[in-house]
């Protein structure tokens, strides 16, 4: 059976309905002096550093710093007000948008169960200080960062990428990255093994992964009507046994006629 | 000087078997395919567990080894990734010819969900492939059938060493 044909270009960019009455739901954010704890960490803060917005979200407080404070910040979060575990750090693209990038801090303070986010703007080419020496998760997480967007980070003992080898081009995670990969992507691995010549002997990537063409018996057998690779088509029914016609080496192929069917059990 | 008469063409005569070359050796080969450790994703689970006694690939005288230079066939189970493709093109030409490849489960074969950029869109791109098992993944029941039809295909060919080893460039 056919697939019913479906343009999949487009599917994702337009709107399947539209209901004007509907907004977009939002986390609901409260003031940092809500929470105690929060309102003096932030204070604190506050005496040493600019913070440029802060509020309390699904538990959390947000804190906008701006990106040449935060190591010192995080240094400050760490050995004054105990938020003694970095859990996550990473970049978000807004490159569309403000042609900036958002890097996060995710910290924990274990004898409080108080966590902070420390969120900081930076430019495309922008680079941030590395927060390493501080933090051993920042380590590989700021190269998961550098590889994944392209921010760039200042001493960092080892900046290279960690997931994507190291001859690839471009950042993943960007926004303005294909899903299904650019061309350097796409002849990637037939660039690096065979060289630039071999692309017209291996052509191009089939994106279509249920493409089927059974006329084609070099690359696909249609099942129970197999031939042997590159004959003709033909849509006579072949048999499909394990064990050859006339049977293998030392082995004789089993004929039904040949055999005795006990009836009687017991003989 | 045997005062008896004896057949030797006749099966029982004699402990003797006459057969050709091809068949003879073909036999030994599609009787001892030893597979080379290949799991890269989830389809390597079903592969062990083919391997393992329940299903009991040992049966066929498929034995894993852990080594290309031992192995014969390549069991590619698994999502290939683009960082990977150079390393398995090296195995494969560090496997002694005659050498097969049977390629389990959709991602091995075409990309299968993981249409995106960092996904061999199917092994065959990279190393040349005997045959593809479909299935997501296929079941240890299917991996059998796969080598089976594998020996059969090793059967119908020629043994001859002159033959052209397969290269896909």
């Amino acid at each position: 059976m056919m697939r019913e044909y479906k343009d999949k270009q487009n599917v994702q960019a337009k709107s399947y309905y539209n209901d004007r009455y509907w907004i977009a739901p939002r986390v609901p954010t409260f003031e940092p002096s809500s929470d105690a704890q929060f309102s003096s960490d932030l204070d604190s803060l506050k005496e040493k550093f600019t913070v440029n917005e802060a509020y309390i979200q699904l538990m959390h407080l947000v804190v906008y710093i701006n990106p040449e404070d935060n190591k010192q910040v995080l240094e400050y979060l760490h050995k004054e007000l105990g938020y003694g575990r970095l859990m996550e750090l990473s970049a978000i693209d807004w490159l569309a948008k403000s042609g900036e990038f958002e890097v996060f801090y995710e910290m924990l303070n274990i004898d409080t169960a108080k966590r902070i986010r420390v969120k900081c703007f930076i430019k495309e080419t922008q680079a941030i200080e590395s927060v390493q020496d501080i933090f051993r998760l920042a380590n590989f997480a700021e190269r998961e960062m550098y590889d994944m967007l392209g921010v760039k980070v200042n001493n960092h003992p080892f900046m290279k990428r960690i997931l994507m080898p190291d001859d690839w081009q471009g950042h993943p995670l960007r926004k303005t990255y294909p899903l299904q990969g650019d061309e350097a992507a796409s002849w990637y691995e037939v660039d690096k093994i065979f060289g630039k010549e071999a692309r017209d002997i291996i052509g191009p990537e089939i994106r279509d992964s249920a493409a089927i063409d059974r006329y084609d018996t070099e690359r696909f057998s249609r099942l129970g009507y197999e031939v042997k690779f590159g004959e003709e088509y033909s849509s006579e029914k072949t048999e499909q046994n394990y064990q050859e016609d006339d049977g293998v080496f030392l082995v004789k192929k089993l004929h039904k006629d040949h055999t005795k069917t006990i009836t009687d059990r017991d003989r | 000087m045997a005062q008896h008469k004896v057949n030797y063409t006749e099966n029982g005569g004699l402990p003797v078997a006459l057969t050709t070359v091809d068949k003879l050796v073909n036999w030994g080969r599609s009787n001892s395919l030893w597979a080379l450790t290949y799991g890269l994703a989830c389809c390597g689970i079903e592969m062990m567990a083919t391997g393992a006694s329940r299903y009991d690939f040992d049966r066929f005288g498929t034995i894993f080894r852990a080594s290309p230079r031992q192995a014969e066939v390549m069991v590619v189970a698994g999502t290939l990734t683009k960082k990977h493709a150079e390393f398995i093109r090296r195995l494969y030409d560090q496997m002694s010819e005659p050498k097969w490849v049977i390629s389990m489960g959709s991602c091995a074969n075409t990309g299968g969900m993981f249409n995106t950029y960092a996904t061999v869109q199917g092994a065959d791109r990279v190393i040349p492939v005997d045959l593809y098992l479909p299935g997501c993944a296929p079941r240890p029941e299917t991996l059998q059938y796969a080598l089976m039809m594998l020996q059969k295909k090793i059967r119908s060919e020629k043994a001859d060493k002159s033959q052209r080893p397969k290269r896909l460039v």
